[in-house]
Parts: structure tokens; C-alpha cells; sequence
């Protein structure tokens, strides 16, 4: 699926989705592999129950305190050098971004991978100010190649086989490999990529943590590309979302512990650097200027909606990888930035929920999500609680609301509802050929893919109530 | 006489769906429940836990039918559901439903506390194992999600379907995964419901099991349905139905 094509609806992309096969084999592939690591991981952490009660509880802390933490970053960070930006719309990010590239005279940058960036909408800005931007995370730099957008939060190019990314690179590398195996691939980004590392002006990365009581902030990835993106150029700039506070570096040692194992199941990512203030006098080498734009962009709009959970997210993928809508549709159905579970709660929030409202209604709520979250975010209950608000809104189709008026009215009186019952399996029933409904009007949902197994001639409460008063019993 | 705390009246909440497409669940229950020693009683005055309404956003129609549903089981010692997901609903959903609303706050309280799934009451409760019950027969069992997750049943079936002689239990691939019935959802997003309860076919017919047991009719509908028009000869059946000797009767969709 690329870009340019998506449809605009999300039944049209689901149907695009399931349509395609090799989109199907790339998810089940990644997907499958992550799940059966973050088993592995957390089997062999005796006390990860514990753990994840505390990643919860020092994330609930911090936002519960986030004005306090924030001003303690803030005077912190600028102790050590660095300049703080406050940014409380997507826009005004964007805005202070391309503003300090342009003052630093950057035709070009480079950037390490951050959602909160696809979140605000970088990219666009900086082509819209004719800024070239290389992106040096693997699967990023697919993803600009192939002009599209990010379909885990992750693995952004899990969309893509290992064979279709050899295709791509073939076709724009400028001495591609020929194999598809993934050393080879490596090998050809990496001699696409390096000359642009030491090109760019300005490095622009995300946060996975700040840490308020040293100003410093925290990223991890596993190709070392954040740190070739942050250090060469003479301005680094950091994009993050204000939830990304923790306390002290202890903290972020106990988060980074869950983020890393309901990531990818490793122990440990292989690059986890601290990045505090500008190069110091006497530093060998580091970016001349540091800043940090502090992104609102709805979270505090969040907090005060009922979404406050949500904003302990640690963006570590586990709850789109064993959701069974978001393996079967992949990231793109979900038209927004983040997708899966975490994205169904975030888009609505963060792009409306009317635009939206499919999301958190293509759910089994089966909650297997809100297991697997590091941090327990009830996202099950967040999703209802989206499915409340777009029924009080009146965004539910009138003729599910109809439907379900007609419903209510009957279940509200037993005796009629007894009668419906039994007046419905048996005009269903007539439809039933050997045991089997094969198609149904009114019944296309259950009947395309499916067959519907025939109701009795008379319901359980018929039948029940029939022989119990036989026997003479009056209930 | 097994022990039976808190009382020995239970009300058999039958649910919807077993009302009116598979009455022997209802049945099966009453017989497991009566051979446990208690007295069973089948409220007429209950309809549907409102899930219909619940999940769709309708907080006032959830909880005028919780309301109805909470005064039609008032009487009963206990509540007992031959299904996770509306057990659920009346343990989870009612007080939260009912949170605000002073006059039903406490009495949706009360009716959780009392209410069970059918399975894990049989175990927990009434410490109950069924006797002398025989079926020649393989079987793999789907842990319906409500159940597993916000009930914590898992064990449980297991516990009792061991007691069944001749029964060899067969494990299931992504047992604890999602069929994709998920109530309206399956209908309202029928193409994504298609794709998951097809990848749950495969893995049902992979485990070369002859039946599928499982403690949720909603879930057993969809995976029935979807085994059936591929063609796969897997029998589907609630675990209750075995566990009340009624294994040889006709499964899902075989009665003509």
C-alpha cells in the first residue's frame, strides 16, 4: 500500500489490507517473532509483575506532578546548557523547529526515528521549508524511500518483506545489494546513509525518556544511528511529548527495563545514550547547540478528558503486536500516526474522534492489550470509554441506533421479548437447510464468510418454563 | 451434599444467545448445578445482559437493562452464567454502570459479588466434579476472552473435563487469542472478524482434535460457523454439554 494511494475511508483501507497477502505474511512474521521474544523475556523475569506495577506507579506519579516535573527539567536542562522550547500545538513544534534550523543555516538534517515527530507532522514541515531530511533508522530510511508512512511504532517498515525492501532498495540505492538477506540490505543503507551523517547542519531526535532531576535526555535504539544523528552535526535538536518525564535516571533504569523487553524482548537495546547540554569545553566532539521542544499536542487536553492512563505509554509496541485486528489490518488501516490499541485510544484524541470513530469500534475488546502493556494501561476501558462519548455525540450510524432502540424496548419487557425469541428462531430457522444457514437476508455480516448454525424450534426459556409447569412448579 | 456457602438457591442466568440458539447449554446447566446440590431457578422475568447496548457506547440502555436484570435475580444466593462474557458484564460492567446512581449502586454491588461463570462456580464455589461421565473422543478447548481475562478462568474446564472418561484433551495453538466474534463487532467489521476466526480455524483443525469445547456460546457460533463452511469436521460443543453427558448428542448445527 503506498501513500499516495491510501483510501480515505477506514473500511476501504481494511479492505485493501486483507486483500493483500504479502502484508499479511510481513506482519505475521515480525509480530510473530516479537510476541514468542516478549514471552521469552518475561518468563525469565521472576519479578516482572512487581516491576510493571512500579513502571505504572512512577509513570501515574509523574503525571500526577507533571507541572512540578516539568519546571524541574526545565531549570535543569537549561543548566546544563541546553535551551528549553515550549510547544503546546503540533504546529507551534513544527514551527519552533524549522525556526532554529533555518537560524542555523541547515539546508539539510538528519533524523533519528520519533513518533512524536510523524505525530506533529515533521516531516512535511521541514520538505514545506525546503529543509532536505535524511532519515538514518533503518526502517525509516525505507519508508522515505518508499514515500510512505510508518506502520508500527517500532518496526515502522514491518509492512514491507524482506524481499519488497531489496526491490526498493535495488531500484534508489546507488550501489544497492543484490541479495535480500538483511546483512546485505544493511550493508547497502549503510553506504546509502553514512556520507549524509556528516552533511547535515542539524540532527533532530525524539526522547524516550527526560529526566527531570538532571535536565538530561534519554534514547535508545539498536543500529547506533541516534548518536550519528545527534553528535556530528553542529545543532541537535529534541522533539518529545511532555508524558516523556520520569524523575531521576533510577526511574528511567526501571522503565527502560519494561520498554525494552515488551519491545523486542531483549534485555537490553544496544545503544542507550544520555544526552545532557552542548559540547562542553575540553568534549572532543558533541552538537554546539542543544534544544529541546517540549510537545503539549493534546496531552494535557487528555488529562482533563479521562485519558490520563494513556499517558504512561512507553511506545513500546507490545499492545499492536498481539492485537488480533492489528495483525490482521496492519498499521496504515488505522489512518493515523500511532496505530493498534494504543493508536485507537491516541487518534481520536489527538485528530478527533469523529474523523475517527471506527477506531475504537473495530475492537473485540478481548483485552489481551491491556495484559501485555508494560505499564497496565487499561486501554480496553479507554476504548469504551471513546465508544461512550461517540454515542452520546451521536456519531453512531441511525440505523445501529435503531436497531438497538428496537432491542431495548423488547429486553425491557420479558414477556414481548419472550415472544420475539420465539418468533425469531423460528422464522430464522426456516432458512436452515441441513442443520445450516448458508445465506440469510439482513445477515451478509455473519453469512459472507460464515455459516450460522439453525436455532431450535423453541427457546430455552419455552422449553424450560413449558416442562416446569408441567411438573406442576410456578416460578 | 457439597458445600454450597452463601446459600443454596441459584439463579440460572441463561444468557441470550443460549436461549435462543442452543437451549441444551441451559439444560446442562441446570443438570450440573442440581447434581451439586443446588436448587436452580430460572427467573422469567430475565432477557439479555445488555452487552448489546453496553459495547456500542448506549450507557443509558446498558443500564436501564441492568437495573432489570439485578431486580430479576435479587432472590437468588447465587448467579450462576454458562458464559464468561456476560458473567463479566454482570460482575464488571453493572457497578460500574451503576456507579453514580445512589439507588442501584449497592444492589449491582451485591449481584456481582454473588454472580459466577458456570465452570469456575462448579470449581470454586461448589467444589463440584462430575462423576461417571464417559465420551470417546479427542477434544482442544478455546479460552474465551472475557472468561480468561477479566475472570480469570482458565483451569478450571480443564479441571473438569479432565473427570471425563475417554476424554483425551489435545492443545490448541493460540488458545488464549481472540476467535474474532467479539458480539457486533463481528458483523460491523466482518471482514477483519472473517481473517481472525479463519486464522482460529486453522489452528482448531491443526490441533486434530474431534471436538471444540469452549465456555462462551458467542465464540463456539463463530468458530463453528466458519469450520463448517470450510468444510472441517470438527464438532463444536460447550464444555457444560459434555460435562452433563450430553457429548453424544448432536453438536452445533447437526441437529437437521
Amino acid at each position: 500500500m503506498s501513500a499516495m494511494a491510501e483510501p480515505a475511508s477506514f473500511r476501504a483501507r481494511v479492505a485493501a489490507a486483507v486483500a493483500d497477502p504479502r502484508l499479511a505474511e510481513a506482519i505475521a512474521r515480525t509480530t510473530g517473532t516479537a510476541r514468542r521474544k516478549r514471552a521469552a523475556a518475561v518468563a525469565s523475569w521472576a519479578d516482572f509483575a512487581s516491576a510493571r506495577a512500579l513502571g505504572r506507579d512512577i509513570k501515574d506519579h509523574v503525571i500526577a506532578h507533571l507541572g512540578h516535573y516539568l519546571a524541574l527539567f526545565e531549570r535543569n536542562a537549561r543548566a546544563s546548557g541546553a535551551e528549553v522550547h515550549w510547544a503546546r500545538t503540533a504546529q507551534e513544534a513544527c514551527d519552533i523547529t524549522v525556526r532554529i534550523c533555518r537560524a542555523a543555516g541547515a539546508r539539510r538534517v538528519t533524523r533519528a526515528k520519533s513518533m512524536l515527530g510523524e505525530e506533529i507532522g515533521l516531516p512535511h514541515a521541514l520538505r514545506e521549508a525546503g529543509i532536505e531530511r535524511i532519515e538514518t533508522d533503518l526502517a525509516e530510511h525505507i519508508i522515505q524511500l518508499a514515500g510512505e508512512r510508518p506502520s508500527h511504532i517500532v518496526w515502522p517498515a514491518l509492512h514491507k518483506t524482506r524481499e519488497q525492501v531489496a526491490e526498493l532498495f535495488r531500484a534508489r540505492h546507488h550501489d544497492a545489494a543484490r541479495g535480500a538477506d538483511v546483512a546485505a540490505l544493511v550493508a547497502s543503507a549503510r553506504r546509502e546513509l553514512r556520507a549524509g551523517f556528516f552533511a547535515a547542519e542539524v540532527g533532530i531526535s525524539g526522547a524516550n525518556f527526560l529526566i527531570a532531576d538532571s535536565g538530561a535526555v534519554c534514547t535508545v535504539t539498536n543500529e547506533g544511528n541516534a548518536e550519528l544523528t545527534t553528535t556530528p552535526p553542529r545543532v541537535h535538536i529534541v522533539t518529545a511529548g511532555i508524558e516523556k518525564l520520569v524523575p531521576s535516571t533510577a526511574h528511567a533504569m526501571t522503565l527502560l527495563r519494561l520498554l525494552v523487553r515488551s519491545a523486542t524482548g531483549a534485555e537490553v537495546t544496544q545503544y542507550t545514550t544520555f544526552h545532557c547540554g552542548p559540547k562542553r569545553a575540553g568534549d572532543p566532539d558533541g552538537p554546539e547547540a542543544f534544544h529541546i521542544v517540549l510537545v503539549d499536542n493534546g496531552r494535557t487536553r487528555m488529562l482533563a478528558e479521562g485519558l490520563r492512563e494513556m499517558l504512561r505509554c512507553l511506545r513500546c509496541g507490545a499492545c499492536l503486536n498481539h492485537c488480533v485486528v492489528f495483525r490482521t489490518i496492519g498499521g496504515h488501516a488505522y489512518g493515523g500516526t500511532y496505530p493498534g490499541p494504543m493508536g485507537a485510544v491516541l487518534t481520536p484524541a489527538l485528530d478527533g474522534l469523529a474523523a475517527n470513530r471506527d477506531l475504537p469500534q473495530a475492537c473485540t475488546l478481548n483485552g489481551q492489550c491491556q495484559e501485555v502493556c508494560p505499564v497496565a494501561i487499561p486501554l480496553p476501558k479507554l476504548l469504551r470509554g471513546w465508544r461512550d462519548r461517540s454515542w452520546r455525540e451521536g456519531l453512531e450510524p441511525a440505523t445501529l441506533r435503531r436497531s438497538l432502540a428496537l432491542w431495548r424496548f423488547c429486553v425491557l419487557r420479558p414477556r414481548l421479548y419472550r415472544l420475539a425469541a420465539g418468533g425469531a428462531v423460528r422464522l430464522v430457522r426456516m432458512f436452515a437447510r441441513n442443520g445450516w444457514i448458508r445465506r440469510m437476508p439482513f445477515a451478509g455480516g455473519w453469512t459472507r464468510d460464515r455459516d450460522f448454525p439453525a436455532p431450535p424450534a423453541r427457546t430455552f426459556l419455552e422449553q424450560y418454563h413449558r416442562s416446569s409447569s408441567a411438573r406442576g412448579e410456578r416460578r | 451434599m457439597p458445600a454450597s456457602p452463601g446459600g443454596s438457591r441459584v439463579g440460572l442466568f441463561v444468557t441470550c444467545l443460549v436461549d435462543a440458539m442452543r437451549p441444551q447449554i441451559g439444560f446442562a446447566a441446570v443438570a450440573l448445578l442440581e447434581a451439586a446440590g443446588f436448587r436452580v431457578e430460572v427467573p422469567r422475568r430475565q432477557t439479555c445482559c445488555g452487552q448489546p447496548a453496553r459495547n456500542s457506547g448506549d450507557r443509558e440502555g446498558a443500564r436501564a437493562v441492568a437495573r432489570r436484570t439485578i431486580a430479576a435475580f435479587e432472590a437468588c444466593d447465587h448467579v450462576v452464567v454458562p458464559s464468561g462474557s456476560c458473567a463479566a458484564t454482570l460482575r464488571i460492567q453493572y457497578p460500574e454502570l451503576l456507579a453514580d446512581d445512589p439507588a442501584w449502586r449497592e444492589r449491582a454491588e451485591a449481584l456481582a459479588a454473588r454472580t459466577r461463570e458456570l465452570l469456575s462456580f462448579l470449581v470454586d464455589i461448589a467444589g463440584y466434579m462430575p462423576a461417571g461421565v464417559q465420551l470417546a473422543a479427542s477434544a482442544t478447548y478455546h479460552d474465551s476472552c472475557s472468561g480468561l481475562r477479566e475472570l480469570g478462568i482458565h483451569a478450571q474446564p480443564r479441571k473438569l473435563l479432565a473427570a471425563v472418561a475417554g476424554l483425551t484433551m489435545r492443545p490448541l495453538e493460540g488458545a488464549d487469542t481472540c476467535c474474532g466474534f467479539g458480539g457486533t463487532f463481528c458483523v460491523k467489521y466482518s471482514a477483519i472478524s472473517n481473517a481472525i476466526v479463519a486464522e482460529k480455524a486453522r489452528c482448531v483443525v491443526a490441533s486434530g482434535a474431534d471436538l471444540l469445547l469452549g465456555g462462551d456460546l458467542g465464540c463456539l457460533l463463530n468458530m463453528a460457523g466458519k469450520l463448517h463452511r470450510e468444510g472441517a469436521p470438527v464438532r463444536v460443543l460447550h464444555a457444560a454439554e459434555i460435562l452433563a453427558g450430553m457429548g453424544a448428542r448432536p453438536a452445533i448445527g447437526e441437529e437437521g
